[in-house]
């Protein structure tokens, strides 16, 4: 494929979930806390409802990098879960296939804010 | 009269004019740290072509995550989000400075209560409802397996 063409569809594709998310935040003064739990849950429920993947091939990382895509990633985790191994799998697929972005967060934050100093705020 | 009209129309015209910018920072900085994680995972792919890709998309975010990690200790993510707004905030890269901006903010208030507690301020409601909202897709697949079968 057109290396142009595939960088432009993430582009795009990227983009248009963080115009999406800005008119939300113009429109309605939701914090970015709320705006995080939304995307994340639309991402959630669009991969339940097999959406997820036809947006995740045409915009690759453009899907996966935001926030929606770390939501489909849990749900899609979780789903093979279950299918595989029941039960267990229903209630760890989701964290293991999002455990490399969970422990990323987690360790690099740490390791980060202890070797940063505090700036105030201007 | 004519002065309170002016105003009338000034306050109606002002935040539009600044919607639309903001709509348009948003979507170049959003498309743009997309197009970062593009061409982190292309780049990985071409050193490791054996990999599965699921495994390069992983390296991937956590590159992100680091680079976002010490965008943020040196406070140039700050303005990153001062010009991007949901841009910058939409992507794991924002995950990621919701984490690490209040962890730094709360660092003099010590360790275990300052900074470690403080870290999930923003991201604790995400990673609950993520976790939670994954299970119950989860236990609806396992009762309806043909409704989730790919």
């Amino acid at each position: 494929m057109n290396i142009f063409l595939l960088y432009l569809q993430v582009f795009v594709v990227g983009g248009t979930f963080c115009l999406i998310g800005q008119i939300l935040i113009n429109t309605t003064k939701l914090t970015s806390a709320r705006i995080l739990v939304i995307f994340l849950l639309l991402g959630v429920v669009l991969e339940a409802a097999r959406l997820y993947q036809p947006i995740k091939e045409f915009g690759q990382a453009g899907a996966t990098v935001p926030i929606i895509g770390f939501g489909a990633n849990l749900a899609r985790g979780a789903i093979k879960g279950a299918l595989e191994r029941g039960f267990i799998g229903a209630m760890t697929g989701g964290v293991q296939s999002a455990a490399a972005g969970l422990a990323g967060v987690i360790a690099i934050g740490f390791a980060v804010a202890v070797f940063s100093k505090a700036r105030t705020k201007k | 009269m004519e002065n309170k009209e002016y105003l009338k129309t000034v306050r109606k015209e002002m935040p539009k004019s600044k919607h639309a910018l903001t709509m348009v920072r948003a979507f170049l900085t959003g498309g743009l740290i997309c197009v970062i994680g593009q061409a982190i995972f292309d780049t990985l792919k071409y050193f490791m072509p054996l990999v599965v890709e699921e495994m390069i998309h992983q390296y991937t975010i956590t590159i992100l995550i680091l680079i976002t990690g010490i965008l943020t200790g040196i406070g140039v993510y700050d303005k990153i989000g001062k010009f991007g707004g949901a841009g910058s905030i939409i992507s794991i890269t924002g995950f990621a400075n919701s984490v690490v901006a209040p962890a730094i903010e709360h660092k003099r208030e010590g360790y275990i209560l300052g900074l470690c507690a403080n870290m999930f301020t923003i991201a604790g409601p995400v990673i609950v409802l993520g976790i939670a909202a994954s299970v119950i897709v989860g236990i609806l697949a396992m009762i309806f397996p043909g409704l989730f079968l790919r």
